[in-house]
């Protein structure tokens, strides 16, 4: 079944759709966002895929002004910075996500600690246009 | 227990070329440079037909140079063909593996000599394509669709640190003085310049051109303006970040037994480990770099050594907060002290701790593919008291090098002995 897909790019094809997905060990209980097929933790490949309720806070953070060419191409330079951080989620794992709706003027005001949700957002036009997960304030 | 080594390795020499921008040179001119200095190095002199295998460390020489299967080339181009010829590739602790690759091989009993280089051409592309030819190391599926960049991963682990530890940043900007301070005594440097000659030189070129003179107080206030150290990603400035290189290293390993035939002066690797890790995400802390502790773990406990019988190391310096995680992972200073002890000058050559004496990937310049031998070269060169005007004083007993990979999914550790 589609919806229970554990492979890598199962994970890009649900955010395609907002999800935010990941996997239960069924034998230790252990959680992975992104999903595993093998639990890290007990190497059990007796797995299932959950969804996060994408809540969590902010882990750590950067606000970058000299952007990959990816980046650069969805406008983003040293006067249009924008935020990258890794979010420890309310189920236990930390992901790496854009942060966005931060008042990225001066980043010694953003703390980390915040509360985030999970959104998205869409880099590239018409037929390049894809979704990428990102976070805001809670 | 980490094993030992089945029998001993030894380095017998040494050599490099000038790291920094060379458009006139590919990544095999500058390992020719680095071999030739080798041969000159090895006291008693050596034939190249004795080498048995050749271990070549190499991060991206495919979208660097358009060239793959770069390590029977480099042997050609060096004359040691059929030799035996593995390019091996672990982002930027790939010479460093190499070196762990040739210790191996030794200790095995299947060779005896051993070449063991690293390279790397990088300045030929933009600065935009070097940024996404890096980010090759890290997780394209998970981490650089964030939006991540190098800088940005360890700007990511300096805000972690400076967040748990209360850390003044200044202790960022201090790690960068000093590098360059070392590198400005280092022929081989790419950077042979102090940060205070630098900001001298940018006054002067602001008089010639009969420019309104910037003031800066001294070299921190210059590191501190926006618009003379730029930031590339929050809290990382310019002066942070190793630069673009090009460059080569090679080392010549032979098995414990041979080493007085090539010289009356070798140094034993008494000590070897490598660890590795997921994505920066995954891990536990956020601070330091678990792999690195781990390598060094097993390096130590290889050695019969404690990180207080390090008398000097050469660490990873990428970006002047991997330096101060370096100083903790490797036990030569409690977590959350690192930065501390680079603010009260402890990792400067007069200090308890030396580190990067050589000027540090900083200011020595980071060929990637070469960082984790060129580390080799400074071990070599302040051991056998070749260290010019940055020479460390007293007896040099023991020494260590640390060569990361990505943001820390390879780390490899080595400790050498020098015993006369």
């Amino acid at each position: 079944m589609t919806d229970q897909a554990l492979h890598s790019k199962a994970f890009n094809q649900a955010i395609a759709e907002d999800l935010l997905i990941g996997s239960h060990c069924l034998v230790c209980g252990n959680i992975s966002i992104p999903q595993r097929q093998i639990c890290p933790n007990c190497h059990s490949d007796q797995i299932e895929r959950i969804q996060s309720n994408g809540r969590g806070t902010l882990a750590t953070f950067t606000v970058i002004y000299i952007p990959p060419t990816s980046m650069a191409e969805a406008g983003y330079n040293a006067k249009n910075p924008y935020c990258v951080g890794i979010v420890a989620l309310e189920e236990g794992p930390r992901i790496s996500a854009q942060i966005i709706g931060m008042d990225l003027s001066d980043p010694e005001t953003i703390k980390i600690g915040l509360p985030l949700k999970q959104t998205s957002v869409v880099r590239g036009e018409g037929e390049s246009a894809k979704k990428f997960l990102a976070f805001e304030p809670a | 227990m980490a094993k030992k080594l089945s029998r001993g390795v030894a380095v017998v020499g040494v050599g490099m070329s000038k790291f920094g921008v060379f458009p006139e040179k590919t990544s095999r001119d500058l390992f020719v440079e680095a071999f030739q200095e080798l041969r000159q190095s090895v006291q008693k002199g050596f034939d190249p037909k004795d080498i048995e295998a050749f271990y070549m460390g190499n991060f991206s020489s495919d979208h660097f140079e358009n060239q793959a299967h770069l390590a029977p080339i480099v042997a050609s181009w060096v004359g040691i063909s059929p030799v035996e010829s593995t390019r091996i590739e672990d982002a930027c602790a790939s010479s460093g593996v190499a070196l762990r690759q040739g210790v191996l091989a030794i200790a095995s009993g299947n060779v005896d000599v051993v070449l063991v280089g690293g390279l790397e051409k990088m300045t030929d592309l933009p600065g935009a394509k070097v940024t996404d030819t890096l980010a090759l190391a890290a997780d394209s599926m998970f981490e650089i669709p964030a939006g991540f960049t190098f800088p940005g991963f360890y700007a990511a682990m300096a805000t972690a640190y400076l967040d748990k530890y209360n850390a003044d940043p200044d202790a960022l900007l201090r790690v960068g003085i000093k590098n360059h301070e070392n590198g400005a005594l280092n022929e081989k440097a790419q950077f042979n310049q102090s940060i205070k000659d630098v900001m001298l030189g940018k006054q002067r070129k602001a008089e010639q051109k009969g420019l309104p003179l910037p003031q800066w107080e001294d070299e921190m206030a210059f590191l501190k303006d926006p618009k003379a150290n730029l930031m590339i990603a929050w809290p990382l400035r310019l002066f942070d970040c190793s630069p673009v290189s090009d460059g080569a290293a090679a080392v010549l390993l032979v098995s414990e037994e041979l080493a007085a035939k090539f010289t009356d002066d070798p140094i034993f690797i008494v000590g070897s480990g490598q660890a590795s890790d997921g994505a920066l995400a995954e891990r536990a802390s956020l601070s330091e770099i678990p792999a690195a502790a781990k390598a060094s773990k097993r390096a130590y406990e290889m050695a019969g050594l404690t990180p207080d019988d390090i008398d000097f190391a050469e660490v990873h310096d990428c970006f002047t907060i991997a330096e101060i995680m370096a100083t903790e992972d490797l036990g030569f200073f409690p977590r959350g002290e690192g930065w501390k002890a680079a603010m009260q000058g402890q990792t400067a050559r007069d200090g308890s701790h030396p580190i990067n004496t050589s000027g540090g990937l900083k200011s020595k310049g980071h060929p990637v593919g070469a960082s984790g031998v060129g580390q080799v070269v400074e071990v070599w060169k302040q051991m056998h008291g070749l260290a010019g005007e940055r020479q460390l004083r007293g007896n040099l007993k023991h020494a260590l090098t640390h060569n990361v990979g990505g943001t820390g999914q390879t780390c490899v550790v080595h400790i050498f002995e020098k015993r006369n």
